[in-house]
């Protein structure tokens, strides 16, 4: 194995396969960072471009997108509160925070940084235990599902407004928005007024779009008159590169457990990386020194949810690999590229085609380095976008939401929806309602009705369905999950007031 | 002879002005190809296999362009409204065309305002087990089934789709009862087979014969062994009169002109001709074929004679 490892290592390091590999990566930056324009797409039209390519070579760029995009969608997400892709939304929660400090620059090498440490965390974990993790990830049944998507709701009490009340409603609210459109199972079509258009449901990005970016630059930018999009202005310096880096590698259980977690969602065929970060970003929160400081800008939030949505990547590529089966989106695009070349995921791909399939891995692998290495560099003119004036950056910024709404599906509809979005986000963030709920619900909703119904379907045909859904081993720690979880903020409550019941006694006795 | 004048130029000019179009050669402008589905699926696969040599044969650019949602309705119900002269075509999946109005009533548009030009691939649609399950032919399948009512699970891909409509016809032809477990998509209906999270698994070919190592194929719902992987007994051999696939062609708005689809048909036949292409399909685990446009226009209407009463029955 640690031949083909080498043999995958030269591959990459060819001139030409290097020069496409860095052309990937720059690709999937763009593709990564323009909301509406997803890794799904840029690989999709690069595999013809691949067809006349050696295999070798075509994987190599592929790569190079995949990674990239998994880093660009944070840019957006910092800068301007919009996630460049669904699974960058817990970026926002502190990336946007942070530029509004003036401190974008920070964030944005912090996300570069972190992405890379995400990704080859769970490249190392791919080549060295594709397989018997690919027999793990068979064991997500609709039970787990089902209680994967409960778990990630009760990151709902994580995300606090301030109000536990407000949260639980805007979560209702994604989760009734989730089942407009086509039901996942039965196929009936719900909820659609008539439009024909909706039977395909909300595309969870013109929500984001809607929800996320246009309250902000209708709140800062029109309502309140500000002449620039954040207060402070940037000044990137090289000092900034190396304070956070060093900072971050200072956090090792931090970054450990970011890439755990999204490796981990990751190789559950399904799941995705949307709620990867989520689940990664509730946890760095839950387990600092000071939780207080998340979701105020800092740059321990930026790296927990980059680190994991960068390792999904890899993580979603072992089941493909091992198994032939795709656990996200772009890499279904890549089992089709691995067809088209005459090559059988799941049989063949770890004996022989060895050497193809760890070029692709040692590309995903060198993929993460050039992920830091430009995030750095490329800081220096992200961050600079927010010294715009507003007059000139929020038409811009208002042309893209359009642009982005309408690419997804080429759909005007997407559009209106987007503003009707982007209207009740404006009025629902003056009454203090965060808007990540709204966006988990939607994204969970769907996961958490198919699992149930499927769990009911086949828990009916076996006698009981309680006990299919329950006496099964990931069900049970999952089950455990969503009661810390949803119990966590009480104990958090005790344990406050615990502490400052010691000090107001250590006050007295002094 | 002065209004006789005037009458000539008039109709010189209609001639020349109003109706361009009927002395342009087609194509003489780029062509819109839609794919109702997402990016990367198969359908997006065959469009850009096609691509490249329908530019070639048409001499114009084809895009490609995507309409996903509400499995393919979405992209459907826009080619309907489209105009009908030949610069937009879509993909068409049967019996996705079909078995959509028959279920949801209002699915934005009719399956016959959907004009095919050819059809070029089938996936025949196979029932598979796991290679150490207990049923090793179908009739122990049957047999079991027969004892244990609604016992069996099987998962597959969507409801009012090709894999439920061939469980329901199974089940009436049998005389048995499973259990039908439906998951949005064929890879997550993959997934949890091999995860064993249900008994058996109705898939497409491709899928089938990718993962023939791990499982085995009880029928198959061809006429005719499918032959990349000859062995599986089909449904008809066994006696259950089940013909079961998903077809992939190409279809244009309703009241194109005929010459203009005379035309798309020869390209997309011709590419369907290349042995090349049809190597590469056998590959995969598809059927190639090289339906003109009136074979597919009565080979869909057989389809909704068939499909129209099984449908009737099962939804309440």
């Amino acid at each position: 194995m640690f031949d083909s490892i080498f043999i995958g290592l030269e591959q990459v390091f060819h001139l030409q396969n290097i020069i496409f590999l860095t052309l990937g990566v720059f690709m999937g930056i763009i593709f990564g960072a323009l909301p509406g324009l997803t890794a799904t797409m840029g690989l999709a039209l690069l595999v013809p471009f691949t067809f006349t390519m050696a295999p070798a070579t075509g994987l190599i760029m592929l790569a190079g997108i995949y990674v990239g995009a998994m880093y660009g969608d944070s840019i957006p997400a910092i800068l301007i509160n919009t996630p460049g892709t669904p699974a960058a939304i817990a970026t926002t929660f502190d990336g946007f925070p942070l530029s509004q400090k003036g401190m974008a620059q920070h964030g944005l090498v912090a996300a570069a940084f972190s992405s890379s440490y995400g990704s080859l965390t769970a490249n190392i974990v791919l080549a060295l235990a594709a397989p018997p993790l690919a027999l793990a990830s068979l064991m997500f049944g609709p039970p787990e599902y089902f209680w994967l998507a409960i778990f990630g709701l009760t990151i709902i009490s994580t995300i606090s407004s301030g109000s536990i009340f407000k949260d639980l409603l805007a979560g209702t609210l994604g989760l009734m928005l989730s089942t407009i459109g086509m039901a996942p199972i039965g196929g009936d079509v719900r909820l659609t007024f008539g439009f024909t258009d909706l039977q395909g449901g909300i595309a969870l990005i013109v929500a984001l779009i809607g929800f996320f970016c246009l309250p902000e630059i209708l709140n800062s930018v029109i309502g309140q008159r500000k002449r620039t999009y954040s207060a402070v202005s940037v000044k990137p310096s090289f000092k900034v590169i190396r304070e956070v880096i060093s900072e971050l590698i200072r956090k090792p259980t931090l970054m450990l457990r970011s890439s755990a977690i999204g490796t981990i969602i990751g190789f559950a065929p399904g799941a995705g990386g949307n709620i990867a970060s989520m689940v990664s970003y509730n946890e760095a929160a839950r387990w600092d020194k000071n939780p207080e400081e998340f979701g105020k800008g800092t740059i321990k939030g930026v790296a927990a949810s980059e680190a994991a949505n960068s390792a999904m990547a890899p993580g979603s590529l072992i089941p493909l690999l091992t198994l032939g089966i795709p656990g996200s989106p772009p890499a279904a695009v890549i089992l089709g590229a691995l067809m088209l070349h005459g090559m059988r995921p799941g049989a063949e791909m770890f004996t022989t085609h060895a050497d193809v399939t760890f070029s692709f891995i040692m590309g995903l692998l060198v993929a993460a380095f050039l992920v830091t290495f430009i995030g750095s560099f490329g800081s220096f003119f992200f961050a600079r976008i927010i010294n715009i004036p507003s007059r000139f950056l929020a038409p811009a910024i208002l042309f893209m939401t359009v642009l982005g709404s309408y690419a997804i599906r080429n759909s005007m509809l997407d559009v209106w929806i987007m503003f009707v979005f982007g209207i009740i986000g404006y009025i629902s963030s003056k009454l203090k309602f965060h808007p990540a709920p709204i966006v988990l619900g939607l994204i969970l909703g769907p996961f958490a009705e198919e699992g149930l119904v499927q769990s009911m379907l086949a828990g009916g045909a076996s006698g009981s369905v309680i006990s299919y859904m329950v006496f099964r081993p990931i069900s049970l720690i999952l089950i455990f999950m969503c009661l810390l979880s949803a119990l966590w903020p009480l104990f958090a409550a005790w344990r406050m007031k615990k502490r400052q019941g010691l000090v107001s006694q250590e006050d007295a006795n002094a | 002879m002065k209004n006789a004048t005037r009458l000539f130029t008039m109709l010189f000019c209609t001639l020349i002005f109003a109706v361009p179009n009927l002395f342009a050669a087609y194509p003489d402008r780029p062509i819109t190809y839609q794919i109702p589905f997402n990016p990367g699926g198969q359908s997006d696969v065959e469009a850009r296999r096609q691509q490249p040599r329908l530019e070639k044969i048409l001499g114009e650019k084809v895009i490609v362009q995507y309409k996903p949602g509400g499995g393919g309705s979405i992209g459907w119900a826009k080619m309907v409204k489209q105009r009908p002269n030949g610069y937009f075509m879509s993909g068409i999946n049967i019996p996705h065309i079909i078995l959509q109005p028959l279920a949801r009533g209002n699915a934005g548009y009719k399956t016959e305002q959907l004009v095919p030009v050819a059809l070029f691939q089938a996936t025949p649609i196979g029932l598979a087990v796991m290679k150490d399950s207990q049923f090793k032919s179908l009739s122990d399948l049957v047999a079991y089934a027969k004892k244990h009512k609604g016992a069996v699970t099987c998962a597959g891909s969507g409801t009012w789709s090709g894999h439920h409509i061939a469980y329901l016809q199974f089940q009436k032809a049998a005389g048995v009862k499973l259990t039908y477990v439906p998951y949005k998509g064929a890879s997550p209906s993959v997934a949890a087979f091999l995860g064993r999270h249900v008994a058996a698994l109705w898939a497409n070919s491709n899928d089938l014969f990718q993962h023939r190592d791990k499982i085995r194929v009880l029928a198959f719902g061809t006429e005719k062994p499918f032959p990349p992987m000859p062995a599986v007994p089909t449904f008809k051999d066994q006696g259950y009169n089940i013909l079961a696939s998903i077809d992939r062609g190409v279809g244009v708005p309703p009241k194109t002109p005929k010459n203009i689809i005379k035309t798309l048909e020869k390209a997309f036949l011709s590419i369907s001709r290349n042995p090349q292409v049809k190597q590469q399909m056998l590959d995969a685990g598809f059927v190639p074929l090289e339906m003109d446009a009136a074979e597919a226009t009565a080979y869909i209407r057989s389809k909704v004679v068939e499909w129209a009463p099984v449908v009737k029955e099962f939804k309440k």
